[in-house]
């Protein structure tokens, strides 16, 4: 297939990006998006012009690393997936394709199509675990859990940190994400303990770090690569309020 | 020369860890804040061994190459984690799960490591359903089990098919609380470019910032490599695309030994190659062998037919299709191991029995497990590892068997270490799979998770004691001494000697080159004649790559090509060892497989006499041909016999 891609060409944070136009002929409908862009920067370091930075990292759709709006949809146009999971076949011949980096305050883009998600950690490393020390845990089955309650928690730990739900968001805003979290946790009885300092710390860093605020309109949930639902952020909801009052 | 010990406890097998753990040297609480330790790399190994060690009192500085600690490849790990529970009361102990392994890794692995990873297994689960890892449970309330290759039980513990992610996220959050509680400095986007001696012992590293690509420096009283495997150097591989050994290799080129660098496990369920811009192979869990049975047709004209696409896997019937792995192996069927299920799938394909265009390629069907146990009990069991497959290949599995095919996946061989997981650099660490130690020459399913947890948890926060307590005495290290300045100048040498070349060729189109030549000829199988000529193509390329390599972009900053160009440099030289150590093993086990030495049934033939020994590579500098350690393999208390699955 034969293709016009406009990418998104940023030096550096403190530098105005622009869109570039590029031809790319004879792609096979069965290479993945991530290989499409291999092919590119090929050319383009044959030509001595320097490749466009993207980040990516195990190409099987669990690392989180890759993600960029493909025509205007965070990770493109399927749906479950990450960009490195898009294959080719889902474009048409003589296609235009706009590949442009997260937009969010609190993701700055460092590169092309390449942003700053540690904003991600640290929210993490306000609350987003159990404080267990190595060596002190009792046997595995000596605290039996409902297995509804294993799978939904299942559920939320699937997130892989991708930030599509923050770029989706109009508001910019992490909700999916440490609510994801929030459940995750508060739904295991390791985890309760300590549910409601947890909430209470994150919510006030993810207000802190520049992410937007929540209004429901389900964007996050409509893009995550990972089907994680909004009832995430009603529990996330709910944890807050059980903490505040 | 380096003297090779490997510091085994005296006493009874089940007796050597508790007995090392009651004599070996603690280091105070006062006196743990005093010191310092490097740990690079942040994926199972590393992590938990960066959090123990911090939630301990010492002062931790972390590293990764990714933006993030919790996107080691670690993460991509599907199927589960092995322990001696016996949950399931199949008859799992702490021996069964011990010989297993000895005998899954085709006896080329020590007795004492491997009794330990078993002694710990359980802890591991423990810790691990402590931090809130979600494993899956059966309606009681209890954990469930699976079965994986190698076993005749049940052990294996999983969440879904993202264990290798659940498990990293619980070790990266564990992590997270220390770096808020400031006792784990941590450096993410930062590659470790060399290693710095002072009087010997490992005292820091050179290290370059992605982002800046300025080079910095780092101190610690000691330093552990959890840098993960060395699949890449066969360009293609079901490793992530930054996976490197780069660090590992610094560590060589600085003393440390190699272990058995020729051990390489290939991985028989992935999907197959598609075309020439295939950038990496992906996995299909092993786990899928509980239910799926592998089959090509008997009739060489239904295979012709496949691959020409006038049939498809549906049209054969039964009566024509040959399960080979329960023909040939009816004990184990499905569920050999590895190395015995890739060379079997290679087998039938030379043969002429593959079943997609390339002929590259064998049936995993699921047919019959979806008519016995209905298709939700399957999607429940596998539906993401269903719907990955599905996304790449546009096959549903549920309606069409998949296409599978062996593909590179993981590195048994590693850095050399004694029992405390030290190499023989004083100070110097190597945990999970950066390391040589527990796999012998074949990894067994769901046991590289249980190694780089019980490294990173339960076996190295200990034994790093026993070097750390002699350095209390010890101050901080400053970095502006004569090795750092040495180290660096190493390093900026290289680099600026990488951008001068200013040739015509891609790291890419370098890198796969490389690739051919390790998978034609330092692949699934491999011979005398092969291997010698692998190791001149391979110093060919070298010369190739020095002299004619082109690299955009500046040194001092953000540059992809720079990174993977020297990445590439490592990744040449260690294929050069690889394929010498494979051609010095004259013998075939586990997955280096010498079509020399087989028996008549075509089963890997062991020279247990000649061979019983871990090959450990000293390096003697540029152009010079390392020499080989030997540290001998007593089998005190497993008779050691032709592996049998039949």
């Amino acid at each position: 297939m034969n293709l016009k891609l406009k990418i998104w060409r940023q030096k550096n944070p403190d530098t105005r990006g622009k869109f570039v136009n590029y031809q790319l002929n004879a792609i096979s409908p069965d290479s993945s998006f991530l290989e499409m862009l291999d092919v590119l920067n090929e050319q383009l370091v044959s030509q001595n012009e320097e490749p466009v930075v993207y980040d990516h990292d195990c190409r099987e759709g669990i690392c989180g690393t890759c993600g960029m709006y493909i025509n205007g949809r965070p990770h493109g146009p399927d749906s479950l997936i990450t960009v490195c999971q898009l294959h080719m076949r889902k474009f048409k011949d003589g296609d235009t394709i706009v590949i442009e980096p997260w937009r969010a305050r609190a993701f700055p883009v460092i590169r092309d199509l390449m942003v700053d998600r540690t904003a991600f950690d640290i929210l993490i490393q306000e609350g987003g675990y159990i404080s267990v020390n190595t060596g002190s845990s009792p046997d595995a089955n000596s605290i039996p859990i409902k297995k509804e309650h294993a799978d939904l928690s299942m559920d939320a730990a699937a997130c892989i940190g991708c930030g599509a739900c923050v770029a989706a968001c109009k508001n910019a805003s992490a909700m999916l994400f440490v609510g994801a979290k929030i459940s995750h946790l508060a739904l295991l009885p390791q985890g309760k303990i300590e549910a409601g300092d947890r909430v209470s710390k994150m919510v006030a860093k993810m207000d802190a770090l520049g992410f937007g605020n929540c209004t429901n309109t389900g964007a996050c949930e409509a893009e995550c690569p990972k089907g994680i639902n909004l009832t995430n952020i009603a529990r996330l909801n709910r944890e807050y309020y059980k903490a505040t009052f | 020369m380096v003297k090779i010990q490997s510091r085994i406890p005296e006493g009874p097998l089940a007796e050597k860890w508790s007995s090392f753990k009651s004599n070996q040297n603690l280091v105070n609480p006062a006196n743990k804040r005093k010191l310092d330790v490097i740990v690079v790399g942040t994926g199972l190994a590393g992590a938990s061994a960066a959090a123990s060690l911090a939630e301990m009192g010492f002062k931790v500085k972390a590293f990764c190459y990714q933006d993030s600690p919790r996107r080691a490849h670690s993460i991509a790990a599907q199927g589960g984690i092995n322990a001696a529970k016996n949950y399931q009361n199949d008859g799992d102990s702490i021996y069964r799960l011990f010989f297993d392994t000895i005998k899954g890794g085709d006896y080329r692995s020590r007795e004492a490591n491997v009794y330990r990873l078993a002694e710990v297994s359980n802890q591991i689960i423990d810790q691990c359903v402590a931090q809130g890892v979600p494993f899956a449970r059966e309606y009681g309330g209890s954990l469930d089990n699976r079965s994986f290759g190698g076993a005749l039980v049940s052990r294996t513990f999983y969440a879904r098919g993202q264990t290798g992610q659940q498990l990293l996220l619980g070790a990266y959050q564990a992590l997270s609380r220390q770096i808020k509680k400031g006792n784990v400095e941590m450096y993410s986007r930062m590659e470790m470019f060399n290693l710095v001696l002072i009087d010997g012992r490992a005292r820091g590293i050179i290290a370059r910032d992605v982002i800046t690509g300025e080079l910095q420096r780092y101190s610690a009283h000691s330093v552990v490599i959890a840098s993960g495997g060395y699949g890449n150097v066969f360009f293609l591989s079901t490793m992530a695309m930054g996976a490197n050994a780069s660090a590992a290799w610094q560590c060589y080129k600085k003393g440390a030994l190699f272990g058995n660098p020729c051990f390489v496990q290939i991985h028989p369920t992935c999907i197959p190659v598609h075309g020439e811009y295939q950038s990496k192979l992906t996995l299909m869990s092993e786990s899928l062998r509980n239910d799926g049975r592998i089959w090509v047709p008997k009739k060489k004209e239904d295979a012709e037919k496949l691959q020409s696409g006038e049939l498809r896997g549906v049209d054969i019937p039964e009566e024509d299709r040959d399960y080979y792995l329960e023909r040939r192996y009816p004990a184990f069927g499905n569920l050999v191991p590895r190395d015995v299920a890739s060379r079997a799938a290679k087998e039938r394909c030379d043969a002429g029995y593959g079943v997609n265009s390339t002929g590259l390629a064998v049936f995993l069907d699921f047919k019959d497990a979806i008519e016995r146990l209905g298709k939700e009990v399957i999607e429940a069991k596998y539906g993401n590892l269903f719907q990955m497959y599905e996304k790449i290949t546009d096959d549903n599995p549920y309606e069409v068997p998949m296409m599978i095919y062996p593909a590179i996946h993981y590195s048994m061989g590693g850095i050399w270490v004694d029992y405390e997981l030290e190499t023989t650099i004083p100070g110097l660490f190597a945990t999970g799979e950066s390391n040589f130690s527990d796999h012998g020459a074949n990894r067994l399913g769901a046991s590289a998770l249980m190694q780089g947890l019980a490294d990173g948890y339960f076996v190295l926060p200990y034994t790093i004691q026993n070097f750390l307590a002699g350095e209390i005495n010890t101050p901080r290290f400053k970095t502006d001494t004569v090795e750092f300045d040495a180290a660096e100048k190493e390093v900026r040498d290289q680099l600026e000697k990488l951008m001068s070349i200013k040739g015509k060729q891609t790291v890419d189109t370098i890198h796969k080159k490389l690739g051919h030549i390790m998978w034609e000829f330092v692949g699934m199988a491999r011979n005398k004649e092969g291997l010698t000529k692998a190791i001149g193509e391979i110093r060919k390329l070298r010369d190739e790559f020095w002299s004619d390599l082109k690299i955009p972009g500046e040194m001092n900053d953000l540059n992809p090509e720079l990174q993977k160009a020297t990445r590439l440099a490592d990744f040449i030289e260690l294929g050069e060892l690889m394929a010498i150590d494979a051609l010095h093993r004259e013998e075939s086990c586990g997955g280096h497989f010498r079509e020399e030495y087989q028996t008549g049934e075509g089963e890997a033939l062991r020279n247990d006499k000649a061979f019983t020994y871990v090959a450990a590579w000293e390096y003697q500098g540029d152009g010079k041909e390392p020499v080989l350690h030997k540290e001998p393999l007593n089998f005190e208390y497993i008779e050691i016999k032709q592996r049998n699955y039949k």
